[in-house]
């Protein structure tokens, strides 16, 4: 029985960031999306701030919002209906961010035969996964955090009402961004390094540990036709559930990683 | 030091085919200190053995030990206990030579990880080249660091499979310069080759194997087994009739003339060399030098891996 050693872990991820931020166009795209995201509202709220709202309460928002606008005004309701749409880009940046990163750990070694003295060391399954695991999504929740950090420095530069910037400090973007983001980044990472188990080309790895997308963008168009609301009822809910998918991609993904099957099925 | 009892790695690839033997009732004793060449065709298994005795993957039937550690039992402690030089160097190619080193020897927990890494570069020649990427490096400074880096942890057993494979003449020398120096430090050397010159000149042993163990023994052990031991004399003429004179002694059995050459196979030319020149001498033959017909390994290979198919 061997104990497991953090400094393995340590040494893993020392390892990938220093193979992966020598790739300029990883560093690149762990860069631009994330100030892509967080401009993208910004710019929003500068569009619509001040804008009359002809209509009054029952503007273009759907039915559904109106519980989470209160008494707001029209135009604040309006700008936190824009606005939560970019909640989810948020939640989505740990998600998308790591997945290249996460989706060619395993076959990259593979296809670089790295992978067999590596195995040969003392380091454990569980080692070497978490060490894997937390190499892509260190820099994306690492990067998530400090551009919500940027949005909420320039939020008032937009002309942004009061009750838009509480609500973006509220309950449920705090626990988007500090809870769902990072919970969203274990599932992405720990689905893409199961799939970079199981796959001989890093092209297929990133392709099938994209399809995690899907449901975060049924979030975003679910509220855009107005059969959900993103609030913070939504938010509980939407935590649960990732908690008990990340235990069980914990689970599967350490069992998945068949070192013998690895070792002597690819080719 | 290893020691393997009826080892046996089989292969399901599907369910519908029959079972692959990659390994069948390998049963090997190395000795500390020894080194061992393993010799076979592609895709006799070797590389299965290795990965077997390294604890990379588990045999399906029979035990594997290194010194008193069992794989499959004992394997993080098995891993700590070996070097393993792979088939290909798998080396980080956008990192430098000390980062892919120090980043080895941090996972086998070396104590003095700079000192160690700074240790084998300087050995095997790449100091000057530590901070180069390694996909800059040629393929023979490749194979030297991958051997450096099965050798950070200071390993009692290593295992090299085929470590001069693809390199040029040059690079091959190299690499097999440093086996040999680290033949004379006492380590078990396990030796998986194609290269049958370089096994005669590392192996204390060798076992040549597909799939199973067709035989193992030393190199000269097995040169007698097969082909006895033959001496050659040299003469200025060859008069054929005294081969009768010859003939008369009850250890000439197989006798050949070639030019003015005899080659006489012997049981055992140290007694029986004397009488044979003796003999000729007598008969009037001058006899110019006389030695022993060497047969190579790849002789001894061919000829075992031919009786095995037949």
């Amino acid at each position: 029985m061997t104990l497991f050693s953090f400094k393995h872990v340590q040494t893993i991820i020392d390892k990938e960031w220093a193979e992966v931020f020598k790739n300029k166009m990883v560093l690149f795209t762990i860069i631009l999306m994330p100030l892509l995201f967080t401009a993208l509202p910004l710019i929003m709220l500068s569009l619509t701030a001040g804008t009359a709202v002809p209509g009054g309460d029952s503007a273009d928002v759907p039915e559904l919002f109106y519980s989470v606008c209160g008494t707001m005004d029209s135009t604040s309701c309006m700008q936190i209906y824009l606005v939560n749409q970019f909640l989810i880009l948020f939640m989505m940046m740990p998600l998308i961010i790591p997945i290249t990163i996460a989706a060619y750990s395993i076959v990259g070694e593979k296809t670089t035969r790295s992978l067999e003295p590596l195995l040969a060391t003392p380091i454990s399954t569980e080692e070497l996964l978490t060490g894997k695991a937390l190499a892509a999504a260190i820099p994306a929740i690492g990067a998530t955090w400090v551009c919500f950090f940027i949005f909420q420095i320039l939020i008032p530069v937009t002309g942004a009402t009061q009750q838009v910037r509480a609500y973006v400090l509220g309950p449920t973007w705090l626990l988007g961004v500090l809870i769902v983001g990072p919970l969203m980044a274990i599932a992405a990472v720990n689905f893409a390094i199961m799939v970079s188990s199981r796959v001989n080309d890093p092209r297929v790895a990133e392709q099938m540990a994209a399809v995690l997308i899907v449901p975060v963008l049924a979030l975003l168009f679910g509220q855009l036709a107005g059969l959900l609301v993103i609030n913070l009822q939504l938010m509980l809910v939407v935590i649960a559930c990732l908690i008990l998918i990340d235990i069980l991609l914990i689970y599967f993904g350490a069992r998945l990683f068949q070192r013998e099957t690895i070792l002597t099925r690819w080719k | 030091m290893i020691l393997t009892e009826n080892l046996t790695k089989t292969f399901t690839l599907r369910k519908n085919q029959p079972p692959i033997n990659a390994v069948q009732e390998l049963n090997l004793e190395i000795k500390e200190g020894e080194v061992f060449g393993f010799l076979g065709p592609n895709g006799a298994g070797k590389t299965t053995t290795v990965r077997m005795l390294a604890a990379l993957i588990h045999p399906t039937g029979g035990r594997a030990f290194i010194g008193n550690l069992q794989t499959g039992q004992d394997d993080t402690r098995i891993r700590r206990t070996v070097g393993i030089l792979t088939e290909t160097p798998g080396m980080y190619e956008r990192l430098s030579a000390q980062k892919n080193l120090s980043i080895y020897a941090r996972l086998y927990d070396v104590k003095d990880v700079p000192g160690q890494v700074e240790k084998y570069l300087r050995m095997l020649g790449l100091w000057a080249r530590r901070i180069d990427e390694v996909g800059s490096f040629s393929k023979g400074m490749r194979q030297k660091l991958a051997i450096a880096r099965a050798l950070l942890h200071e390993p009692r057993v290593l295992f090299l499979d085929e470590p001069t494979s693809g390199l040029d003449p040059e690079a091959a020398k190299l690499v097999r310069d440093f086996i040999e120096e680290l033949k004379t430090e006492g380590r078990t050397i396990f030796v998986c080759t194609h290269n049958l010159d370089e096994a005669d000149r590392l192996c204390d042993r060798i076992g040549i194997f597909k799939s199973r163990l067709i035989t193992v023994d030393t190199p000269a052990n097995l040169r007698q087994k097969l082909f006895g031991r033959r001496v050659v004399l040299h003469l200025r003429t060859l008069d054929p009739q005294w081969l009768p004179a010859l003939r008369e002694f009850d250890f000439v059995r197989e006798m050949q003339t070639l030019d003015n050459r005899l080659v006489i196979q012997l049981s055992d030319p140290e007694t029986q060399n004397p009488l044979l020149i003796r003999k000729l001498v007598e008969h009037g033959a001058d006899i110019q030098f006389v030695g022993e017909l060497r047969h190579s390994l790849e002789d001894i290979y061919l000829q075992t891996l031919q009786g095995e198919a037949k």
